[in-house]
Protein backbone atom coordinates (compact mmCIF):
# COMPACT_ATOMS: atom_id res chain seq x y z
CA UNK A 1 0.00 0.00 0.00
CA UNK A 2 1.14 3.55 -0.88
CA UNK A 3 1.09 6.44 1.61
CA UNK A 4 -1.26 9.11 0.63
CA UNK A 5 -1.31 12.89 0.92
CA UNK A 6 -4.08 15.19 0.77
CA UNK A 7 -2.64 18.06 -1.42
CA UNK A 8 -5.85 20.25 -1.95
CA UNK A 9 -9.46 21.37 -0.68
CA UNK A 10 -12.19 23.54 -1.97
CA UNK A 11 -15.70 24.24 0.35
CA UNK A 12 -18.60 26.64 -0.57
CA UNK A 13 -20.37 28.24 2.81
CA UNK A 14 -22.80 25.89 4.28
CA UNK A 15 -26.02 27.93 3.43
CA UNK A 16 -29.88 27.58 2.39
CA UNK A 17 -28.24 28.22 -1.45
CA UNK A 18 -31.15 28.77 -3.14
CA UNK A 19 -29.61 29.98 -6.50
CA UNK A 20 -27.51 27.21 -7.06
CA UNK A 21 -27.85 23.50 -8.26
CA UNK A 22 -26.32 20.35 -6.88
CA UNK A 23 -23.89 20.23 -9.64
CA UNK A 24 -23.06 24.12 -9.29
CA UNK A 25 -22.47 23.91 -5.55
CA UNK A 26 -19.48 20.86 -6.26
CA UNK A 27 -18.77 22.66 -8.66
CA UNK A 28 -17.60 25.32 -7.36
CA UNK A 29 -15.58 23.30 -4.16
CA UNK A 30 -14.17 21.16 -7.41
CA UNK A 31 -12.96 24.31 -9.19
CA UNK A 32 -11.24 25.49 -5.83
CA UNK A 33 -9.46 22.09 -5.14
CA UNK A 34 -8.21 22.51 -8.55
CA UNK A 35 -6.94 26.06 -8.16
CA UNK A 36 -4.94 25.11 -5.39
CA UNK A 37 -2.83 22.23 -6.65
CA UNK A 38 -1.93 23.72 -10.27
CA UNK A 39 -5.21 21.61 -11.88
CA UNK A 40 -3.82 17.97 -12.33
CA UNK A 41 -5.41 15.26 -14.45
CA UNK A 42 -8.02 14.15 -12.31
CA UNK A 43 -7.96 9.96 -12.51
CA UNK A 44 -11.07 9.56 -10.89
CA UNK A 45 -13.71 11.31 -8.78
CA UNK A 46 -15.43 9.32 -5.76
CA UNK A 47 -18.21 11.80 -4.45
CA UNK A 48 -20.50 11.43 -1.39
CA UNK A 49 -24.23 12.37 -1.83
CA UNK A 50 -27.22 10.98 0.66
CA UNK A 51 -30.37 12.61 -0.81
CA UNK A 52 -30.13 13.64 -4.95
CA UNK A 53 -32.26 10.95 -6.05
CA UNK A 54 -35.29 12.13 -3.18
CA UNK A 55 -34.79 15.40 -3.12
CA UNK A 56 -33.14 16.70 -6.60
CA UNK A 57 -34.58 13.85 -9.02
CA UNK A 58 -30.67 12.84 -9.53
CA UNK A 59 -28.91 9.81 -9.50
CA UNK A 60 -25.54 8.87 -11.40
CA UNK A 61 -24.24 11.75 -9.75
CA UNK A 62 -20.67 10.41 -10.28
CA UNK A 63 -21.36 11.12 -14.07
CA UNK A 64 -22.94 13.97 -13.92
CA UNK A 65 -19.87 15.61 -11.91
CA UNK A 66 -17.51 14.08 -13.62
CA UNK A 67 -19.14 16.07 -16.86
CA UNK A 68 -19.57 19.36 -15.30
CA UNK A 69 -16.28 19.31 -14.13
CA UNK A 70 -14.70 18.40 -17.38
CA UNK A 71 -13.37 14.81 -15.74
CA UNK A 72 -15.09 12.95 -18.87
CA UNK A 73 -13.89 9.93 -19.66
CA UNK A 74 -12.13 9.42 -16.68
CA UNK A 75 -13.82 7.00 -13.97
CA UNK A 76 -16.96 8.43 -11.55
CA UNK A 77 -18.84 7.48 -8.78
CA UNK A 78 -21.13 8.32 -6.01
CA UNK A 79 -20.44 6.92 -2.48
CA UNK A 80 -24.06 6.34 -0.12
CA UNK A 81 -23.32 6.07 3.32
CA UNK A 82 -26.51 8.33 4.83
CA UNK A 83 -24.74 11.31 6.67
CA UNK A 84 -21.13 9.50 6.49
CA UNK A 85 -21.44 9.69 2.73
CA UNK A 86 -18.36 11.89 2.89
CA UNK A 87 -16.15 9.52 5.01
CA UNK A 88 -17.34 6.75 3.20
CA UNK A 89 -16.73 8.14 0.04
CA UNK A 90 -13.20 9.70 1.27
CA UNK A 91 -12.19 5.94 2.31
CA UNK A 92 -13.11 4.67 -1.40
CA UNK A 93 -10.37 7.65 -2.67
CA UNK A 94 -7.97 6.94 0.00
CA UNK A 95 -8.19 3.49 -0.71
CA UNK A 96 -8.48 3.19 -4.35
CA UNK A 97 -4.90 5.94 -4.47
CA UNK A 98 -2.99 3.70 -1.73
CA UNK A 99 -3.69 0.49 -3.70
CA UNK A 100 -1.70 2.25 -6.97
CA UNK A 101 -5.17 2.06 -8.58
CA UNK A 102 -5.48 5.67 -9.56
CA UNK A 103 -3.33 8.26 -9.11
CA UNK A 104 -4.46 11.35 -8.45
CA UNK A 105 -8.41 11.10 -7.44
CA UNK A 106 -10.74 14.34 -6.05
CA UNK A 107 -12.89 13.04 -3.43
CA UNK A 108 -15.70 14.95 -1.60
CA UNK A 109 -19.40 15.57 -0.81
CA UNK A 110 -22.44 17.71 -2.25
CA UNK A 111 -26.06 18.27 -0.89
CA UNK A 112 -28.91 19.98 -1.90
CA UNK A 113 -31.35 19.94 1.18
CA UNK A 114 -33.26 22.78 0.17
CA UNK A 115 -34.69 21.49 -3.46
CA UNK A 116 -36.94 19.54 -0.81
CA UNK A 117 -40.59 20.14 0.01
CA UNK A 118 -42.45 19.81 2.98
CA UNK A 119 -41.65 17.07 5.02
CA UNK A 120 -39.96 14.91 1.95
CA UNK A 121 -36.64 16.45 3.60
CA UNK A 122 -37.42 15.10 7.06
CA UNK A 123 -38.33 11.76 5.26
CA UNK A 124 -35.78 11.11 2.85
CA UNK A 125 -32.99 12.30 6.01
CA UNK A 126 -35.23 9.47 8.06
CA UNK A 127 -33.84 7.02 5.42
CA UNK A 128 -30.77 6.77 7.02
CA UNK A 129 -32.68 4.10 9.82
CA UNK A 130 -34.71 0.57 9.08
CA UNK A 131 -37.29 1.45 6.70
CA UNK A 132 -39.29 -1.11 7.89
CA UNK A 133 -38.81 -1.19 11.26
CA UNK A 134 -38.03 2.17 12.67
CA UNK A 135 -39.20 4.07 10.07
CA UNK A 136 -42.45 2.01 9.41
CA UNK A 137 -43.99 3.53 12.97
CA UNK A 138 -43.52 6.74 12.21
CA UNK A 139 -39.83 7.29 13.34
CA UNK A 140 -37.74 10.06 12.31
CA UNK A 141 -34.02 10.61 12.71
CA UNK A 142 -34.32 13.27 15.58
CA UNK A 143 -36.84 10.86 17.07
CA UNK A 144 -34.30 7.78 17.15
CA UNK A 145 -32.18 10.24 18.58
CA UNK A 146 -34.32 11.87 21.24
CA UNK A 147 -34.60 8.14 22.41
CA UNK A 148 -31.12 7.82 23.22
CA UNK A 149 -30.38 11.33 24.24
CA UNK A 150 -33.01 10.39 27.18
CA UNK A 151 -31.83 7.41 27.59
CA UNK A 152 -28.60 8.76 28.64
CA UNK A 153 -29.78 11.51 31.02
CA UNK A 154 -31.61 8.63 32.92
CA UNK A 155 -28.61 6.36 32.89
CA UNK A 156 -25.99 8.83 33.91
CA UNK A 157 -28.74 11.33 36.19
CA UNK A 158 -26.99 14.50 33.20
CA UNK A 159 -29.37 17.29 33.30
CA UNK A 160 -31.01 18.59 30.43
CA UNK A 161 -28.85 21.65 30.41
CA UNK A 162 -25.61 19.98 30.33
CA UNK A 163 -26.40 19.41 26.46
CA UNK A 164 -27.22 22.86 26.00
CA UNK A 165 -24.39 23.84 27.23
CA UNK A 166 -22.37 21.80 23.97
CA UNK A 167 -24.33 23.73 21.29
CA UNK A 168 -23.33 26.96 23.14
CA UNK A 169 -19.49 25.99 22.56
CA UNK A 170 -20.46 24.73 19.35
CA UNK A 171 -22.21 28.01 18.37
CA UNK A 172 -18.75 30.23 19.87
CA UNK A 173 -16.47 28.15 17.96
CA UNK A 174 -18.46 28.54 14.50
CA UNK A 175 -19.05 32.29 15.19
CA UNK A 176 -14.65 32.33 13.85
CA UNK A 177 -15.96 30.52 10.96
CA UNK A 178 -16.16 32.15 7.31
CA UNK A 179 -18.07 28.94 6.06
CA UNK A 180 -20.62 28.23 8.81
CA UNK A 181 -24.22 28.57 8.12
CA UNK A 182 -25.00 29.70 11.88
CA UNK A 183 -21.88 31.84 12.81
CA UNK A 184 -23.73 33.32 15.56
CA UNK A 185 -23.30 32.69 19.33
CA UNK A 186 -26.09 31.49 21.45
CA UNK A 187 -26.93 31.21 24.88
CA UNK A 188 -27.96 28.12 26.87
CA UNK A 189 -31.79 29.44 27.14
CA UNK A 190 -31.67 29.81 23.10
CA UNK A 191 -31.63 25.68 23.39
CA UNK A 192 -33.73 25.09 26.52
CA UNK A 193 -36.66 27.96 24.81
CA UNK A 194 -36.28 27.10 21.08
CA UNK A 195 -39.24 24.62 19.86
CA UNK A 196 -39.33 20.83 21.00
CA UNK A 197 -38.99 18.59 18.01
CA UNK A 198 -38.79 15.43 19.77
CA UNK A 199 -38.31 15.39 23.55
CA UNK A 200 -36.12 16.18 24.72
CA UNK A 201 -34.36 17.58 21.37
CA UNK A 202 -35.35 20.97 20.95
CA UNK A 203 -34.41 22.83 17.52
CA UNK A 204 -31.31 24.05 18.72
CA UNK A 205 -29.85 20.42 19.43
CA UNK A 206 -29.95 19.54 16.30
CA UNK A 207 -27.98 20.44 13.47
CA UNK A 208 -29.57 22.65 10.67
CA UNK A 209 -30.50 22.06 7.00
CA UNK A 210 -28.40 23.37 4.94
CA UNK A 211 -26.78 22.85 1.12
CA UNK A 212 -22.71 22.55 0.92
CA UNK A 213 -19.92 20.81 -1.16
CA UNK A 214 -16.51 20.24 -0.53
CA UNK A 215 -13.90 18.90 -2.21
CA UNK A 216 -10.56 17.07 -1.69
CA UNK A 217 -7.61 16.06 -4.18
CA UNK A 218 -5.67 12.97 -2.77
CA UNK A 219 -2.46 11.49 -4.88
CA UNK A 220 0.44 9.34 -3.76
CA UNK A 221 2.34 11.28 -0.80
CA UNK A 222 5.66 10.99 -2.77
CA UNK A 223 4.25 13.12 -5.23
CA UNK A 224 2.68 15.46 -3.26
CA UNK A 225 5.41 18.20 -3.80
CA UNK A 226 4.63 18.23 -7.45
CA UNK A 227 1.29 19.76 -7.01
CA UNK A 228 1.79 21.33 -3.90
CA UNK A 229 3.88 22.96 -1.33
CA UNK A 230 1.01 22.73 1.54
CA UNK A 231 -0.31 18.53 2.05
CA UNK A 232 -1.05 16.61 5.01
CA UNK A 233 -0.77 12.86 5.26
CA UNK A 234 -3.60 10.24 5.71
CA UNK A 235 -1.71 9.03 8.26
CA UNK A 236 -4.84 6.88 10.04
CA UNK A 237 -8.32 5.59 8.35
CA UNK A 238 -11.08 3.17 9.12
CA UNK A 239 -14.91 2.52 8.47
CA UNK A 240 -17.24 0.73 11.02
CA UNK A 241 -20.42 -0.75 11.18
CA UNK A 242 -23.35 -1.22 13.51
CA UNK A 243 -26.72 -2.67 13.41
CA UNK A 244 -29.07 -0.74 11.30
CA UNK A 245 -31.76 0.03 13.74
CA UNK A 246 -31.17 0.88 17.39
CA UNK A 247 -32.60 -1.60 19.29
CA UNK A 248 -31.11 -4.39 18.09
CA UNK A 249 -27.68 -2.82 19.54
CA UNK A 250 -25.88 -4.35 22.38
CA UNK A 251 -26.52 -0.40 24.59
CA UNK A 252 -27.74 2.47 23.52
CA UNK A 253 -24.72 4.01 25.24
CA UNK A 254 -21.97 4.23 22.65
CA UNK A 255 -21.95 4.19 18.96
CA UNK A 256 -20.11 0.49 18.78
CA UNK A 257 -19.05 1.77 15.19
CA UNK A 258 -17.08 4.86 16.48
CA UNK A 259 -15.30 2.82 18.64
CA UNK A 260 -14.51 -0.22 16.39
CA UNK A 261 -12.97 2.53 13.61
CA UNK A 262 -11.38 5.21 16.03
CA UNK A 263 -9.82 1.70 17.42
CA UNK A 264 -8.55 0.73 14.05
CA UNK A 265 -7.21 4.12 12.67
CA UNK A 266 -5.63 5.14 15.67
CA UNK A 267 -3.57 1.77 15.45
CA UNK A 268 -2.78 2.32 11.84
CA UNK A 269 -1.50 5.70 13.02
CA UNK A 270 -0.02 4.62 16.12
CA UNK A 271 -1.49 7.06 18.36
CA UNK A 272 -3.74 7.36 20.88
CA UNK A 273 -6.51 9.78 21.95
CA UNK A 274 -4.25 11.88 23.90
CA UNK A 275 -2.12 12.85 20.71
CA UNK A 276 -4.98 14.11 18.72
CA UNK A 277 -4.60 18.21 18.74
CA UNK A 278 -7.70 18.51 16.65
CA UNK A 279 -10.89 16.67 15.69
CA UNK A 280 -13.90 17.53 14.09
CA UNK A 281 -16.49 15.00 15.39
CA UNK A 282 -20.39 14.35 14.18
CA UNK A 283 -22.71 15.79 16.09
CA UNK A 284 -25.69 15.74 14.19
CA UNK A 285 -27.63 16.18 17.48
CA UNK A 286 -25.72 17.65 20.64
CA UNK A 287 -26.29 13.87 22.06
CA UNK A 288 -24.40 12.26 19.75
CA UNK A 289 -21.57 15.13 19.92
CA UNK A 290 -21.32 13.77 23.45
CA UNK A 291 -21.58 10.13 22.44
CA UNK A 292 -18.65 10.99 19.80
CA UNK A 293 -16.37 12.69 22.84
CA UNK A 294 -16.75 9.32 24.57
CA UNK A 295 -16.87 7.04 21.87
CA UNK A 296 -13.22 8.51 20.58
CA UNK A 297 -11.85 7.99 24.44
CA UNK A 298 -11.84 12.08 24.64
CA UNK A 299 -13.55 11.77 28.35
CA UNK A 300 -14.70 9.23 30.80
CA UNK A 301 -18.55 8.45 29.87
CA UNK A 302 -20.63 10.23 31.83
CA UNK A 303 -18.79 13.26 32.98
CA UNK A 304 -18.80 15.61 29.70
CA UNK A 305 -19.99 18.42 30.86
CA UNK A 306 -17.34 19.32 33.86
CA UNK A 307 -14.76 18.60 31.72
CA UNK A 308 -16.15 20.91 28.62
CA UNK A 309 -17.08 23.80 31.14
CA UNK A 310 -13.12 23.56 32.19
CA UNK A 311 -12.54 23.81 28.47
CA UNK A 312 -11.17 20.50 27.55
CA UNK A 313 -12.62 20.22 24.51
CA UNK A 314 -10.71 23.90 23.35
CA UNK A 315 -7.47 24.88 22.24
CA UNK A 316 -4.81 24.05 25.19
CA UNK A 317 -7.37 21.89 26.40
CA UNK A 318 -7.76 17.79 25.88
CA UNK A 319 -8.13 18.46 22.65
CA UNK A 320 -9.45 21.10 20.32
CA UNK A 321 -13.30 19.50 19.53
CA UNK A 322 -14.83 21.30 16.19
CA UNK A 323 -13.23 24.54 15.84
CA UNK A 324 -15.40 24.88 12.75
CA UNK A 325 -18.63 25.14 14.97
CA UNK A 326 -19.57 21.57 14.02
CA UNK A 327 -22.23 19.92 11.83
CA UNK A 328 -24.35 22.42 14.61
CA UNK A 329 -22.86 25.56 13.70
CA UNK A 330 -21.26 24.83 10.87
CA UNK A 331 -23.64 22.81 9.40
CA UNK A 332 -24.46 19.80 7.89
CA UNK A 333 -25.07 19.21 4.63
CA UNK A 334 -25.24 15.38 5.14
CA UNK A 335 -23.32 13.52 2.23
CA UNK A 336 -20.62 16.83 2.37
CA UNK A 337 -20.35 16.91 6.28
CA UNK A 338 -17.00 14.02 6.08
CA UNK A 339 -15.44 15.92 3.11
CA UNK A 340 -16.03 19.57 5.25
CA UNK A 341 -14.29 17.97 8.31
CA UNK A 342 -11.87 16.85 6.87
CA UNK A 343 -11.07 19.81 4.49
CA UNK A 344 -11.63 21.69 7.70
CA UNK A 345 -8.24 19.50 9.74
CA UNK A 346 -6.43 20.48 6.13
CA UNK A 347 -6.72 24.00 7.23
CA UNK A 348 -5.77 23.55 10.66
CA UNK A 349 -2.74 21.41 9.55
CA UNK A 350 -1.15 23.52 7.40
CA UNK A 351 -1.86 26.68 9.50
CA UNK A 352 -4.51 28.26 7.43
CA UNK A 353 -7.61 28.08 9.33
CA UNK A 354 -7.55 31.74 10.27
CA UNK A 355 -9.35 32.40 13.39
CA UNK A 356 -10.60 29.01 13.82
CA UNK A 357 -6.66 28.37 13.98
CA UNK A 358 -5.35 25.87 16.77
CA UNK A 359 -2.07 26.48 17.88
CA UNK A 360 0.59 24.04 16.56
CA UNK A 361 -1.91 21.65 15.48
CA UNK A 362 0.13 19.01 14.11
CA UNK A 363 -2.65 15.91 14.59
CA UNK A 364 -6.38 15.82 13.32
CA UNK A 365 -9.23 13.47 13.49
CA UNK A 366 -12.25 13.46 11.67
CA UNK A 367 -15.16 11.17 12.43
CA UNK A 368 -18.23 10.95 10.73
CA UNK A 369 -21.07 8.95 11.17
CA UNK A 370 -23.66 7.23 9.07
CA UNK A 371 -27.45 7.22 10.07
CA UNK A 372 -27.66 6.74 13.78
CA UNK A 373 -24.57 5.24 14.72
CA UNK A 374 -24.85 2.35 12.26
CA UNK A 375 -21.59 3.64 10.22
CA UNK A 376 -18.95 5.73 10.95
CA UNK A 377 -15.47 6.26 9.30
CA UNK A 378 -12.34 7.87 11.23
CA UNK A 379 -9.80 9.32 9.20
CA UNK A 380 -6.68 10.36 11.20
CA UNK A 381 -4.31 13.27 9.64
CA UNK A 382 -0.89 14.30 10.41
CA UNK A 383 1.17 17.55 9.53
CA UNK A 384 3.73 16.51 7.21
CA UNK B 1 -46.45 1.44 0.47
CA UNK B 2 -46.83 -1.22 -2.30
CA UNK B 3 -49.04 -3.74 -0.99
CA UNK B 4 -46.41 -6.71 -1.82
CA UNK B 5 -43.46 -4.75 0.97
CA UNK B 6 -46.29 -4.39 3.23
CA UNK B 7 -47.98 -7.63 3.00
CA UNK B 8 -44.35 -9.37 3.09
CA UNK B 9 -43.53 -7.79 6.72
CA UNK B 10 -46.77 -9.24 8.30
CA UNK B 11 -46.30 -12.22 10.45
CA UNK B 12 -43.17 -9.85 12.35
CA UNK B 13 -45.02 -6.48 12.66
CA UNK B 14 -48.52 -7.91 13.34
CA UNK B 15 -48.20 -11.20 15.04
CA UNK B 16 -44.39 -10.47 16.42
CA UNK B 17 -43.06 -13.97 14.80
CA UNK B 18 -39.29 -13.78 14.16
CA UNK B 19 -36.19 -16.20 14.18
CA UNK B 20 -33.63 -17.67 16.91
CA UNK B 21 -30.39 -19.18 16.22
CA UNK B 22 -30.70 -22.73 16.20
CA UNK B 23 -26.72 -23.16 17.75
CA UNK B 24 -26.43 -20.06 19.85
CA UNK B 25 -30.09 -19.51 20.85
CA UNK B 26 -29.58 -15.45 20.26
CA UNK B 27 -32.88 -14.03 19.00
CA UNK B 28 -33.18 -11.98 15.99
CA UNK B 29 -35.76 -8.86 15.26
CA UNK B 30 -36.07 -8.04 12.86
CA UNK B 31 -34.98 -11.62 11.37
CA UNK B 32 -31.07 -11.85 9.88
CA UNK B 33 -29.32 -14.16 7.11
CA UNK B 34 -26.52 -14.79 9.84
CA UNK B 35 -26.46 -14.84 13.21
CA UNK B 36 -24.81 -11.57 14.13
CA UNK B 37 -23.45 -13.62 17.50
CA UNK B 38 -21.84 -17.29 16.17
CA UNK B 39 -22.15 -16.27 12.34
CA UNK B 40 -24.97 -19.62 12.17
CA UNK B 41 -27.44 -19.68 9.23
CA UNK B 42 -29.60 -22.20 10.80
CA UNK B 43 -32.76 -20.33 12.54
CA UNK B 44 -35.84 -21.81 13.97
CA UNK B 45 -38.95 -19.86 13.69
CA UNK B 46 -39.71 -18.08 17.50
CA UNK B 47 -42.28 -16.14 18.81
CA UNK B 48 -41.82 -12.75 20.80
CA UNK B 49 -43.52 -12.38 23.92
CA UNK B 50 -46.06 -9.69 24.24
CA UNK B 51 -45.00 -7.72 27.42
CA UNK B 52 -42.17 -5.86 28.29
CA UNK B 53 -41.18 -2.53 29.80
CA UNK B 54 -40.30 0.56 28.36
CA UNK B 55 -36.72 1.59 27.79
CA UNK B 56 -36.81 4.85 26.44
CA UNK B 57 -39.52 7.16 24.15
CA UNK B 58 -40.22 10.29 22.37
CA UNK B 59 -42.95 12.47 21.87
CA UNK B 60 -42.51 13.49 17.64
CA UNK B 61 -44.17 16.69 16.91
CA UNK B 62 -42.64 17.57 13.80
CA UNK B 63 -43.69 13.86 11.85
CA UNK B 64 -42.15 12.85 8.60
CA UNK B 65 -44.32 12.15 5.51
CA UNK B 66 -47.08 10.21 5.75
CA UNK B 67 -47.31 11.08 9.61
CA UNK B 68 -48.51 14.64 9.43
CA UNK B 69 -52.27 14.05 11.00
CA UNK B 70 -50.99 11.68 13.92
CA UNK B 71 -48.81 14.17 15.49
CA UNK B 72 -48.10 14.55 18.42
CA UNK B 73 -47.64 10.99 18.81
CA UNK B 74 -45.04 8.62 20.88
CA UNK B 75 -42.16 6.44 20.18
CA UNK B 76 -40.78 4.27 22.08
CA UNK B 77 -38.42 1.29 22.58
CA UNK B 78 -39.83 -1.36 24.51
CA UNK B 79 -37.33 -4.94 26.43
CA UNK B 80 -39.72 -7.83 25.66
CA UNK B 81 -39.74 -10.09 28.97
CA UNK B 82 -37.39 -12.34 26.88
CA UNK B 83 -34.53 -9.30 26.70
CA UNK B 84 -35.75 -8.67 23.06
CA UNK B 85 -35.69 -5.16 22.36
CA UNK B 86 -37.72 -3.29 20.16
CA UNK B 87 -39.62 -0.36 18.73
CA UNK B 88 -43.01 0.68 18.00
CA UNK B 89 -45.06 3.06 18.69
CA UNK B 90 -47.01 3.48 22.11
CA UNK B 91 -50.71 3.69 22.17
CA UNK B 92 -53.53 4.46 24.50
CA UNK B 93 -51.91 6.48 26.47
CA UNK B 94 -51.38 10.59 26.66
CA UNK B 95 -47.32 11.72 26.30
CA UNK B 96 -47.52 13.00 29.81
CA UNK B 97 -48.80 9.67 31.54
CA UNK B 98 -45.96 7.70 29.90
CA UNK B 99 -42.96 7.05 32.05
CA UNK B 100 -39.47 4.84 31.37
CA UNK B 101 -39.44 1.18 33.30
CA UNK B 102 -43.36 1.33 32.74
CA UNK B 103 -44.97 -2.16 32.03
CA UNK B 104 -46.13 -2.20 28.48
CA UNK B 105 -48.43 -5.42 25.95
CA UNK B 106 -49.00 -5.49 22.65
CA UNK B 107 -51.90 -3.95 21.05
CA UNK B 108 -52.92 -4.51 17.50
CA UNK B 109 -53.55 -0.81 15.96
CA UNK B 110 -53.40 0.94 12.90
CA UNK B 111 -50.33 2.66 11.82
CA UNK B 112 -51.19 4.73 8.67
CA UNK B 113 -53.17 5.22 5.73
CA UNK B 114 -51.76 5.53 2.56
CA UNK B 115 -54.05 8.27 0.74
CA UNK B 116 -57.71 8.00 0.26
CA UNK B 117 -57.08 4.76 -1.83
CA UNK B 118 -54.37 3.37 -1.04
CA UNK B 119 -53.67 0.46 1.79
CA UNK B 120 -54.18 0.69 5.41
CA UNK B 121 -51.30 -0.43 7.71
CA UNK B 122 -51.08 -2.23 10.79
CA UNK B 123 -48.90 -3.27 13.48
CA UNK B 124 -48.42 -4.24 16.81
CA UNK B 125 -47.80 -0.99 19.27
CA UNK B 126 -47.60 -1.20 22.66
CA UNK B 127 -49.99 0.17 25.62
CA UNK B 128 -49.60 -0.10 29.31
CA UNK B 129 -50.65 -2.74 31.21
CA UNK B 130 -53.63 -1.85 33.83
CA UNK B 131 -53.55 -3.63 36.32
ZN1 LIG C 1 -25.99 -17.69 16.88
Amino acid sequence: MRKVAIIGTGMTKVDKHWRKSLKELFGEAGIAALNQTGSPAIDCLIVGNMCASDLSDQNNIGALLADYLGFVPNTAYRVEAACGSGGAAFLAAYSAVASGMYDVVMTGGVEKLTDGVGGNTTLSLGKAADAEYELFYGSSFVSLNAMIMRYYMDHYGVPREAFADFAVLMHRNGSRNPFAQLPFEIKRETVLNSDMISDPITLFDCAPVGDGAAALILCPLEDAKKYSDDFVEVAGISGATDTINIASRESLLSFRSTVTAADRAYRMAHISPADIDVAEIHDTFTITGVLSLEDLGFCERGKFHKMMMNGAFEPGGVVAVNPSGGLKSRGHPVGATGAYQIAELFLQLTGRAGKMQVPDASIGLAQNIGGSGSSTYVTVLRRV
Amino acid sequence: MSVPRYWREIPRRTRLETVKCSECGTVAYPPRARCGKCGSSNFENYRLPEKGRLVTFTIVRNPPKGFEKMPPYIIGVVRLEDGTIITSQLTDVEPEDVSVGMEVEAAFRKVVEDGDSGIIQYAIKFRPVVK
